[in-house]
């Protein structure tokens, strides 16, 4: 069961990061181009496990 | 600059915030810390040889096993319950590279959550690592946190019921290895690693557990030995006489009843060994602290918690001259030798004599690092990592 739901939080990292990325390409403004990397930062560090 | 060039170099500039703060992580989660062990220790083990499942996980530690040259009762030491209490996992150390057991036989845990030992307070900004001066150059030990790596434990519930008392208790605890006792085979990493040690303690016969640990200033239990009803009149008679004789102050708490999970209450209840745990004063862990520094984790000196001190907000006095590591390490390790003689005292017939570890005075006069041994110069054969 745990197992299944670290699966499924990975998962959701994933998608979450993807879904940030996506917002990074698609954004018009400076200011949330930059807001969007300080976010996506610790998403990716989860996403390749090392913190 | 074109809106792409612009996402260019800001991605770039993310992604070398990524690989510097990434390496940092990584370095730091697979630092080797080794350990020359004395030539008293006749055993090295895996905890999953008492509990299979734990095999290739984080928390398979390695379990020092020190066979006196004469039979007597079993005393097991847990080092690193909480590894951003650096203390107990340094006594633990000493005890690993240093003692000889003439009578009796000594367990040495120096990491028991060893998955905590491999991350840092996420947001606390702590440094990653420490090193204790040595003659030969210093040993840099992973500093770690109170709980069980996110990377192998997670996601966390909104409420951890402890098992099996079933109290609630705070979510993030279900990471925290002193509220997991005594575990179960089919729970989270942590509560294996418990379960684990519970069925060492029983294979093994252990007759006392003392778990090492620290605390902050601003915490009651504090410079005292927390005793399972079982254990009550050893840490008493221990107490007066590290009071008496060593000349720091040591109180002693009895194990509440109804407070679940922790070593004190769990091992004493599921186990025919008396359980203790031991709590140093550290400084580095009050909320009030400045700088959270390698130097202040060491040195135990911090002007906040002093000033803290003289508000009256403390339950453990502080000065300029802070709490070093070399008394907080001493106290670990006279408390551990007083609670063998005691017991001898109590059981002749079930001695435990343990030879070639500084007491209280003699760190403080020589240092922790006096007594870690050169890697560089060990037999291969007596060289391990945690």
């Amino acid at each position: 069961m745990e197992l299944i739901i670290t699966i499924i939080y990975y998962a959701l990292v994933a998608f979450v990061s993807a879904l940030l990325i996506y917002n990074l390409i698609k954004s018009k403004e400076w200011q949330k181009e930059i807001l969007t990397i300080i976010v996506l930062i610790p998403f990716l560090l989860r996403l390749f496990m090392l913190k | 600059m074109t809106p792409m060039l612009r996402k260019i170099v800001f991605s770039v500039a993310g992604l070398l915030l990524l690989i510097v703060s990434g390496m940092s992580f990584y370095e730091s989660r697979n630092l080797k810390e080794p350990v020359v062990v004395s030539d008293g220790v006749t055993k090295v083990v895996r905890l999953s040889t008492y509990f299979s499942p734990l095999q290739g996980t984080a928390n398979d530690c390695n379990i020092y096993i020190l066979e006196g040259k004469e039979p007597g009762a079993t005393l097991c030491i847990l080092g690193g319950t909480h590894p951003e209490e650096p203390a107990g996992r340094l006594a633990t150390w000493l005890f690993a590279e240093n003692a000889v057991m003439s009578k009796g036989r000594l367990i040495v845990v120096l990491s028991a959550n060893r998955s905590g030992s491999t991350v840092t307070r996420v947001g606390g900004a702590y440094p990653p690592d420490f090193t204790i001066p040595t003659s030969w150059g210093g040993q840099t030990f992973r500093l770690g946190d109170r709980w069980s790596n996110p990377l192998d434990q997670w996601p966390d519930p909104e409420v951890y019921i402890h098992y099996p008392s079933f109290q609630e208790l705070a979510y993030v605890d279900i990471r925290n290895l002193n509220r997991c006792w005594p575990g179960r085979p089919n729970g989270t990493l942590t509560e294996k690693t418990t379960y684990a040690f519970m069925e060492m303690i029983r294979k093994e016969k252990v007759d006392i557990v003392i778990d090492l640990h620290e605390a902050e200033l601003q915490y009651p239990v504090i410079s005292t030995i927390v005793a399972h009803e079982k254990g009550q009149e050893l840490a008493v008679i221990a107490s007066m006489m590290l009071t008496d004789m060593e000349g720091f102050k040591m109180g002693m708490e009895f194990s509440p009843k109804n407070l679940h999970g922790l070593s004190h209450r769990e091992i004493g209840d599921h186990s025919d060994a008396i359980s203790l745990l031991f709590e140093a004063p550290e400084p580095f862990l009050d909320a009030t602290r400045g700088r959270t520094t390698r130097e202040q984790l060491l040195t135990g000196q911090d002007d906040f918690v002093v000033k803290a001190g003289k508000h009256g907000l403390l339950f453990e006095k502080i000065d300029e001259k802070g709490w070093p590591i070399d008394v907080r390490v001493g106290r670990h390790t006279s408390a551990v030798l007083q609670v063998m003689s005691s017991w001898t005292e109590a059981y002749p017939d079930k001695p435990l004599v343990c030879d070639n570890v500084p007491r209280y005075a003699e760190v403080i006069a020589r240092g922790t690092g006096a007594f870690l041994r050169a890697p560089a110069e060990a037999r291969q054969d007596r060289l391990f990592h945690e």
